[in-house]
């Protein structure tokens, strides 16, 4: 597993980009621009939060990940899920089903992410201590983690500093089948991923060393992998691989998922962008003393991940109905996993603040520019369209301070200035070119927007 | 080198008390102002701004930044103070039933500003207003 730089799981497709603007201007953290006419991603911004692929119309994003040839090397083949996995598949699949489809498709060992999740529930119970001040944030959601580190610094201290589901059920996974005489070169983990923010922080853990996992499947692909091989007819019992699920496990990952047993006085929000707001909120000290926040980038949760197949809303609700089936996770004790120990690997280091939307480093100069900005943005039109290949007016005219970019970009300037023969019309043209590419605006039939949802 | 930013902010308008800190801050951050000094003067300014739109009628924000500091002054046309030392004290309040209902007026405005300032000067004129200037140094 590469692990240089920092590590991103979303790309570009420059092939099929047809630079349309729609994901620039959904990114939370500006971390998007359009250059020669395609999208170019910011890696110093990026949290990996998916909502640009979550808004291309042409599917010019992807996000790299393993496929599933690469399990046959071992002897032992966990697969690791989350249990939105299950949620994604309508009614006529049962739980065997579709485990027993995951055993046809070669896996030896299956495992759903959530479990024994109490032990997680007590480790995390027990790192409220690290905080000095203000609520524990938890830290399930990578992107958010990640969010937090570069845009609210201050607030880095205060996410828990616990591992991830799946890294629970990584460590339970192996030691289960170290007792039963596998050796760790025989066993390959195999985490099938919801996002791309989990998939990014898999194979770069942000407060960890480096994370068990062999490889990471995107679950739509496992999805689509799995469709060819399921049947309903297929009713072999596999409850013994479910034995440690519980209710809170299955709806862990879900809004609420964690604030309804932490309880005291915890708030679960969900939506990056309202996430972001809330943290804006929670820095300026104007929210009421909080125990625990429940921060998930996608709304409704993993039921909403971007690598899912199907509507967040029925993957929760079935979900809900499954949950409402299982025993609560006190009523559960693994006798054969070793509790303390496990729980012990379950503690990372603290996260570290990465602000990276500061100016410059002497502080003078960053003065000097925040001036520069202000005035620049008095001549800006201030209708945000995007033309200029910045997410915003204001965005346009940082660009152009850290010499990212000019005044003649936005489009209504260069009107202006042909208008006051400024710039000879050819020139303008030239510059156009050069932002949008060349032969962009040549009509072709194949070029598309988003549609209008009323048809 | 400074940079200069202007608020304006309405009394009675509690739902935009709130907006020049925030914009504040987000430009300490972006002069990697360290994080402790960035909450001591968003705290003090929230505060100030909350103190306007309880008891004046208009108010006038103007933060300089300069290198190592944060000067802001807060102007404000109102009801003036009476009795500055004795507004200082924590939980003295004059706020009405109807403020302290929203959930502000508790007294601790200009005890928190005191708190969070390192260089804090109050100057008031009765039935004309109020000029809160503080400074805090990063």
């Amino acid at each position: 597993m590469k692990n240089k730089g920092t590590y991103h799981a979303i790309k570009v497709d420059d092939l099929k980009c047809i630079g349309c603007t729609h994901c620039m201007r959904i990114c939370p953290t500006e971390a998007i621009r359009l250059k020669d006419g395609k999208a170019v991603i910011n890696e110093m911004r990026c949290v990996d939060c998916g909502n640009c692929l979550r808004a291309c119309p042409v599917d010019a994003f992807y996000v790299e990940h393993d496929d599933l040839s690469g399990i046959g090397q071992y002897k032992y083949r966990v697969v690791l899920f989350p249990s939105v996995f299950v949620g994604q598949f309508p009614e006529v699949y049962s739980e065997n089903n579709i485990y027993a489809a995951l055993l046809k498709l070669g896996f030896t060992h299956i495992y759903e992410v959530e479990q024994p999740v109490s032990w997680l529930m007590e480790a995390i119970r027990n790192s409220e201590e690290i905080v000095a001040e203000g609520p524990l944030i938890s830290s399930f959601c990578p992107a958010i983690v990640r969010l937090i580190r570069s845009k609210y610094p201050a607030l880095a201290g205060n996410i828990s500093q616990r591992k991830a589901p799946h890294d629970l059920a990584a460590i339970f996974a192996v030691e289960n089948l170290k007792k039963q005489g596998a050796q760790p070169h025989e066993i390959g983990l195999f985490y099938v991923t919801p996002c791309s923010a989990k998939m990014a922080a898999v194979h770069q853990p942000v407060a960890e060393a480096e994370s068990m996992i062999t490889g990471i499947i995107s679950m739509t692909d496992l999805y689509n992998h799995l469709m060819k091989v399921i049947s309903s007819s297929d009713n072999q019992d596999s409850s013994e691989y479910r034995k440690y699920l519980s209710s809170e496990g299955i709806l862990w990952s879900l809004p609420r998922g964690e604030t309804s047993w932490y309880g005291k006085r915890s708030i679960a929000i969900d939506g990056i962008h309202n996430v972001v707001k809330f943290l804006e909120r929670l820095e300026n000290d104007e929210v009421p003393k909080l125990d625990f926040l429940e921060l998930r980038s996608c709304k409704q949760g993993c039921a909403g991940g971007i690598l899912l197949t199907g509507n967040r809303f029925l993957t929760a609700e079935r979900l809900q109905k499954r949950a409402a089936r299982y025993p609560h996770s006190t009523s559960i004790d693994p006798a054969d996993g070793e509790k303390e120990q496990i729980i012990a690997r379950l503690c990372t280091k603290e996260v570290e603040a990465n602000p990276v939307f500061i100016l410059d480093d002497n502080r003078i100069k960053a003065i000097e520019k925040l001036n520069k900005i202000n005035a620049i943005v008095c001549q800006l039109p201030g209708i945000d369209c995007g033309g200029c290949g910045a997410p915003n007016c204001h965005a346009l005219a940082e660009d152009i301070v850290q010499g990212q970019a000019r005044m003649t970009d936005c489009i209504f300037l260069l009107q202006e200035y042909i208008r006051k023969g400024k710039i000879k019309p050819e020139r303008a043209g030239k510059m156009m070119e050069r932002k949008w590419g060349k032969n962009r605006f040549d009509a072709d039939c194949n070029k598309k927007g988003g549609r209008n949802e009323g048809f | 080198m400074a940079l200069e930013l202007v608020f304006e902010i309405a009394g009675g308008d509690f739902s935009n008390a709130g907006k020049a800190s925030s914009q504040i801050k987000k430009v300490l951050k972006q002069l990697n102002v360290d994080v402790r000094s960035i909450k001591r003067i968003v705290v003090a300014l929230y505060e100030a701004e909350v103190n306007v739109a309880a008891h004046a009628w208009h108010g006038k924000i103007t933060a300089v930044i300069s290198e190592n500091d944060i000067q802001i002054v807060v102007a404000d046309t109102g009801p003036g103070i009476e009795d500055i030392e004795q507004a200082k004290k924590p939980g003295f309040t004059t706020a009405t039933k109807e403020v302290r209902e929203m959930g502000f007026g508790a007294g601790m405005g200009l005890s928190n500003i005191e708190k969070n300032t390192d260089e804090l000067l109050i100057e008031s004129l009765v039935s004309k207003g109020t000029i809160v200037t503080f400074r805090c140094f990063f």
